[in-house]
């Protein structure tokens, strides 16, 4: 079965229907990307996924025991709070040293163990989560918006890394994103999502069909065609190439639409 | 027991319990920002006091449900959109100034008053001490038990949920013991000086903690001196015990950063 599998699932803050009639389904060893506007109920979805919002119609079922590993968007930490990474990552199961060290060299920050986690950079924050959601040996690593805070060629490293962990562990991934060239070209999936399903299916499908470039304009069908190319060199000279995409997605765009991926990027 | 015939060892002995249980649920309050909270269920306690003695039941029960009722209250009120600090702001002076209109209506008692404001630890007696120490245990085993739920919980709602955690139980846990530590603090501090003993011994722990056990431990070694050196400094300036063991835990926050002042910044 479904790792999870949400039905008819309709969410409400308040008087306002944040998502209606969503179906959706995540099966073992999938990567999908969520992508939608601000505002679209995309973190909402992922709650509703891990349980912290009520659906007032419809039903989530989850897989028995099923492990989510949960990249956060952020999280605010009280500076009242001193907390070490090595501490941080035995939350909420305590985890042998040599399995935090170990986690740490997977999410490519080893040797902060000692760190205050409020002394970290942006990008070593998000390694961080990530290398905590490792170490719950998830059945599915949830990732909302996880390259915030990384520059271009740092969210490329990032994805492609989710790609290898995939590889790897035989996890599922299911991503939020803004950053829908470089998301998208690493999935089986994308979910195209608007407060309901626009569309969904493989990357390619969702590029070029009218209800995504309605919301996000056609730019970003040649930004994932330079990418998708990327994608057959060596990882060596993926700065370059994540470069050169950055600018080709600019080229490429017409004005309405890019200010308003660049708006959803932020 | 000759020992606890000693009305100074009761006392010390009191202070000690309260300020064990007031720091990991002191710790809480300062990184959940519960502050203001913890004043409102200390203060409701006042009103507690005077149902119980006008009903006559114990003091501690009466505390205990009416700081229960007031967190709880607030807790459910939080979360219909009402402003927090506002909100808490009427709840908790009110229920004060009600405690203390209420009070007034039972004539005997009224020369006790100071004694539930700003605590009579001196006054503690065998059954008061073996009531601090049972509902400090009960607080220690309760925020041991749930300690690592709390903590993520405290992190981050949704990381706590992703981790099967339901960060609103979290919540009621450190709501029932915060009734708790209210309706033990009474007799020690007072209704007035409980939010203090609850956030001044974690804030000093603050400066030199890098780890939550940490600062919950150096928190429980502040509290612990600031009771007893308090005590010890009550007695020898004749001065009120509970106002006095605030103002040592005051001092000790003082050097605390003082001396952080003057340390070279941790790298």
């Amino acid at each position: 079965m479904s790792l999870v599998q949400l039905e008819d699932v309709s969410v409400a803050h308040g008087r306002n229907t944040v998502l209606s009639h969503v179906n959706f389904r995540i099966d073992r060893g999938e990567i999908v990307t969520v992508v939608g506007p601000n505002g679209s109920g995309k973190s909402t979805f992922l709650r509703a996924i891990i349980g912290a919002v009520r659906p007032a119609r419809g039903r989530v079922s989850r897989a028995k025991g099923l492990r989510i590993g949960y990249v956060p968007q952020k999280l605010p930490l009280d500076p009242t709070l001193p907390i070490t990474v090595g501490r941080f990552l035995s939350l909420p199961t305590r985890v042998a040293p040599e399995a935090a060290k170990s986690a740490l060299a997977e999410a490519e920050v080893p040797d902060l163990a000692g760190r205050q986690m409020s002394d970290l950079s942006g990008g070593q924050f998000q390694r961080v989560l990530l290398a905590r959601a490792l170490l719950a040996q998830p059945d599915l690593l949830l990732l909302d918006e996880a390259t915030q805070g990384l520059d271009q060629p740092g969210s490329a490293r990032f994805y492609r890394q989710i790609e290898a962990l995939r590889q790897e562990r035989g996890c599922a991934v299911l991503m939020v994103s803004h950053e829908l060239h470089v998301v998208m070209s690493a999935s089986d999936r994308v979910i195209c999502l608007n407060g309901h399903v626009c569309c969904e299916g493989q990357p390619e499908h969702v590029a070029s069909a009218p209800e995504y470039r309605a919301l996000f304009g056609t730019g970003t069908q040649g930004a994932l065609a330079l990418y998708r190319h990327d994608h057959d060199h060596d990882h060596d000279h993926a700065h370059d190439h994540a470069h050169d995409h950055a600018q080709g997605h600019h080229d490429h765009a017409d004005p309405a639409p890019a200010a308003q991926a660049q708006e959803a990027a932020r | 027991m000759t020992l606890l015939d000693d009305f100074m060892v009761r006392a010390a002995l009191a202070g000690l319990g309260v300020a064990l249980a007031a720091a990991p649920l002191g710790s809480f309050v300062v990184w959940r920002r519960m502050a203001y909270f913890g004043d409102a269920t200390a203060h409701a306690g006042i009103l507690g006091v005077a149902l119980a003695l006008a009903m006559s039941v114990p003091i501690f029960a009466g505390a205990l449900v009416l700081a229960l009722a007031m967190a709880l209250g607030a807790t459910a009120l939080a979360g219909r959109g009402f402003a927090m600090d506002t909100m808490l702001g009427v709840l908790a002076h009110s229920a004060l100034a009600f405690g203390l209109v209420a009070v007034s209506f039972l004539p005997s008692v009224r020369i006790d008053l100071m004694g539930y404001l700003f605590g009579d630890i001196l006054a503690v007696s065998k059954t008061d001490l073996a009531v601090i120490w049972i509902g400090a245990g009960l607080v220690l085993a309760l925020l041991a038990w749930r300690w690592s739920a709390l903590l993520t919980a405290t992190l981050g709602e949704d990381l706590a949920y992703s981790c099967g955690i339901n960060p609103a139980r979290e919540r009621l846990v450190l709501t029932l013991a915060l009734a708790l530590v209210v309706a033990v603090a009474i007799k020690v501090v007072g209704v007035l000086l409980i939010a203090a003993m609850l956030v001044i011994p974690p804030a000093t722990a603050r400066v030199f903690s890098s780890t939550p056990e940490g600062m919950v431990l150096r928190a429980g070694v502040c509290g612990a001196v600031a009771a007893v050196g308090g005590l010890r400094l009550a007695f020898l300036l004749d001065t009120p015990a509970g106002p006095t063991i605030v103002c040592l835990a005051a001092v000790l926050f003082l050097v605390a950063y003082l001396i952080r002042g003057v340390l070279p910044a941790r790298a």
